[in-house]
């Protein structure tokens, strides 16, 4: 029975990361950029999600809402300032400003909010005997790890629907295909892309309260390491592959989950890593990433 | 006369920049000039100059983005720890000691570079990063758990406490989490100026020779250089193993500057830091990188001891910011270019002027000039 509670709660984290993969992921795949600070903007979501809760009184659900308009805000706002005037810049330019952005986040919600840490109240309850039973003593589910599954779920059929069926949607895809071809059929080049992080950050919110409400500690640095693996998750399920994300996210928090429980707490970090590598190496796109051949 | 080239003039230069900086500050420090905050940043400013510039290597010269040069670098520090205490009884002598410990360090960051960009070298692009990044991320993992140690039963090393089976009387020197604790400090200034030279003269020899060229053409046009009958994997891999020795050698005398050294201190933020230290100062620009890594790593230690000291951090993110939307804007670069065009014309103008008093000199003389 461990073996199947370890199952569900490597799904549970790996769900949290595929939300958090799929901002990459659409990032990546409209503008070509490794997007380092979308990991803070998680954790903005989260802080907000805590001081809207636990200062203002506010419900749950208006904390969500409210770190989701204020992370989808942040986000267009660091594209509009730090990104869009480098769209034409060398990759390398764009990274090193993308890193400056998270840094700029980081300080900035420490000298707003402190360094010390804060306990996050998770909005959904966490108490030992909250719980879906399903083999009494011995399998059960916590209400988070079933929040996080069934967000996930959503957010991923939404996000096919959008990409497949609405015009917007079709937009992104042709942006990603081909920018300059996508302008010359009337596609605003400009907005679609302001949309993607629209929606990558709204994700990122969602996937900061989730995150912090499974684990309730939160601090200025919280959204970092989940980012880093979160974006191992989409470049393991091929990064730009909105399905792939969802793979590689879930794939990488029951590998992270496994190797936790069988192999050693502290060596879980390189065992995630070693997986990616040696994924990396079979299939040099990812899981379901598109393998595009070089032309001469 | 032999002529010297463009390219070796640089070269020269750059060791000029550095002897003269060496000098400088060698002077500062025998007159008490440098106060002992200063003075305790030479060091470590020492290993990120040869950081950056060996990083530049593999990012501006091979074009390759590496996001894990910190694992090299923690590679080369713990090993290098490791090599200074079993060496204390055999080698006497620091300096030498440091030395060696430094060939050690630099052969674990190679042995660390074969076994990374063998297979990870077929990877292109942003998929090259990730898995440096990864590798980096293995690196740090590995020594959290990794416990060295030495006794008379001779050397130990175990990946948890457990089977860790040191006598009471031996020497732990690397224990897990706490990372290498009792380290002798080897380090020294000069012993950080001689490491930055012998870096310079590797990295501009290599960039300056036959291979280089072939590693440039490689950054440039993979396909045509492949096309003429360039080795794609060795030279990338030459290039990428020689970058990450040098960065072993600086680890090495990075965990010989502390008495201890965590590995968590060789993190992601730390290959960021040298990458930023690279992209500032310029991609494939010797100068620039050492330029950049003493500026950035001396100044946010300087604004500590301002009022702004909370805010330090902030304002190098803004600052990196704005420096990337700068160089990157148009206008901006234009208007740079303008203003130096103003100081070439003024230059020039000195210069006419110059010469115009020479001539009138030189016409007592009776000899000939041509402008």
């Amino acid at each position: 029975m461990s073996f199947l509670n370890n199952v569900i709660t490597g799904v549970s984290l790996g769900s949290i990361y595929a939300i958090i993969a799929l901002g990459y992921t659409m990032v990546y795949g409209i503008a070509k950029m490794l997007n380092f600070a979308h990991g803070d903007v998680i954790m903005v979501g989260a802080y907000v999600c805590f001081f809207a809760m636990n200062s203002a009184g506010l419900p749950p659900v208006v904390g969500v809402l409210l770190a989701i308009v204020v992370c989808t805000a942040l986000g267009v706002v660091i594209e509009r300032l730090a990104y869009k005037p480098l769209r034409a810049a060398p990759s390398l330019a764009v990274l090193i400003t993308a890193i400056g952005v998270s840094y700029l986040l980081q300080n900035g919600a420490q000298i707003l909010w402190g360094a010390a840490t804060k306990t996050f109240t998770p909005i959904v309850s966490t108490d030992p005997d909250a719980r879906l039973v399903l083999i009494p003593g011995q399998l059960s589910i916590s209400y988070v790890a079933i929040l996080s599954i069934v967000c996930c779920v959503v957010v991923m059929a939404a996000l096919t629907l959008f990409t497949g069926q609405t015009k917007m949607g079709k937009a992104m895809r042709a942006c990603s295909e081909d920018k300059g071809a996508a302008q010359l059929m009337g596609i605003n080049v400009n907005s679609t892309i302001s949309m993607t992080f629209a929606i990558g950050s709204a994700l990122a919110a969602v996937a900061g309260v989730l995150m912090c409400s499974a684990y309730p500690i939160l601090s200025p640095t919280t959204g970092s390491l989940p980012g880093i693996r979160a974006f191992t998750a989409a470049v393991f399920g091929g990064i730009g592959s909105i399905p792939g994300a969802l793979l590689g996210g879930v794939l990488l928090g029951v590998i992270e989950t496994f190797a936790k429980a069988y192999i050693s707490t502290d060596l879980s970090d390189a065992v995630v890593f070693a997986v990616l590598i040696i994924v990396l190496l079979v299939r040099p796109a990812g899981l379901m990433g598109k393998y595009v051949p070089e032309k001469v | 006369m032999k002529k010297i080239n463009k390219n070796s003039l640089n070269g020269f230069i750059n060791y000029g920049i550095v002897i003269a900086a060496f000098v400088i500050l060698q002077a500062a420090i025998g007159m008490g000039r440098l106060s002992n905050s200063l003075q305790s940043l030479l060091v470590p400013a020492c290993c990120y100059i040869v950081m950056a510039v060996s990083l530049n290597l593999t990012v501006g010269i091979l074009g390759e983005l590496s996001l894990g040069h910190a694992g090299f670098m923690s590679l080369g520090a713990f090993s290098g720890i490791v090599a200074s205490i079993l060496l204390q009884d055999l080698v006497p002598m620091a300096p030498l000691r440091l030395a060696l410990s430094m060939v050690v360090g630099a052969a674990a960051g190679a042995l660390g570079g074969v076994i990374v960009g063998v297979p990870v070298l077929r990877l292109q692009g942003d998929y090259l990063a990730i898995v440096t990044l990864a590798f980096g991320q293995i690196i740090k993992n590995i020594i959290m758990v990794l416990y060295v140690g030495v006794d008379e039963n001779g050397f130990h090393m175990a990946a948890s406490s457990d089977h860790f089976n040191l006598s009471a009387d031996g020497t732990a020197i690397i224990k897990g989490p706490m990372g290498a604790v009792g380290v002798t400090k080897l380090a020294s200034f000069t012993a950080g100026f001689i490491l930055i030279l012998i870096t310079l003269v590797v990295v501009q020899n290599l960039v300056n020779s036959r291979s280089g060229r072939a590693i440039m053409a490689l950054r440039d046009n993979r396909i045509a250089a492949e096309s003429v009958g360039i080795n794609v994997t060795k030279y990338k891999l030459m290039a990428f193993v020689t970058s990450a020795a040098l960065a072993g050698a600086a680890g090495t005398l990075f965990g010989l500057n502390y008495s201890s050294t965590v590995a968590s201190k060789f993190d992601f933020n730390t290959s960021i830091l040298v990458l930023v230290f690279v992209v500032l100062g310029g991609l494939g620009s010797i100068r620039g990188s050492i330029i950049a890594a003493a500026l950035l790593y001396v100044l946010p230690e300087l604004l500590r001891s301002f009022d702004i000291a909370e805010y330090r951090m902030l304002i190098y993110a803004i600052v990196l910011i704005l420096v990337m939307l700068a160089t990157n804007n148009e206008q901006f670069t234009a208007l740079m270019g303008r203003v130096g065009g103003w100081f070439k014309a003024a230059g020039k103008r000195i210069a006419g002027w110059l010469k115009s008093l020479g001539r009138t000199e030189s016409k007592g003389k009776g000899g000939t000039t041509n402008g």
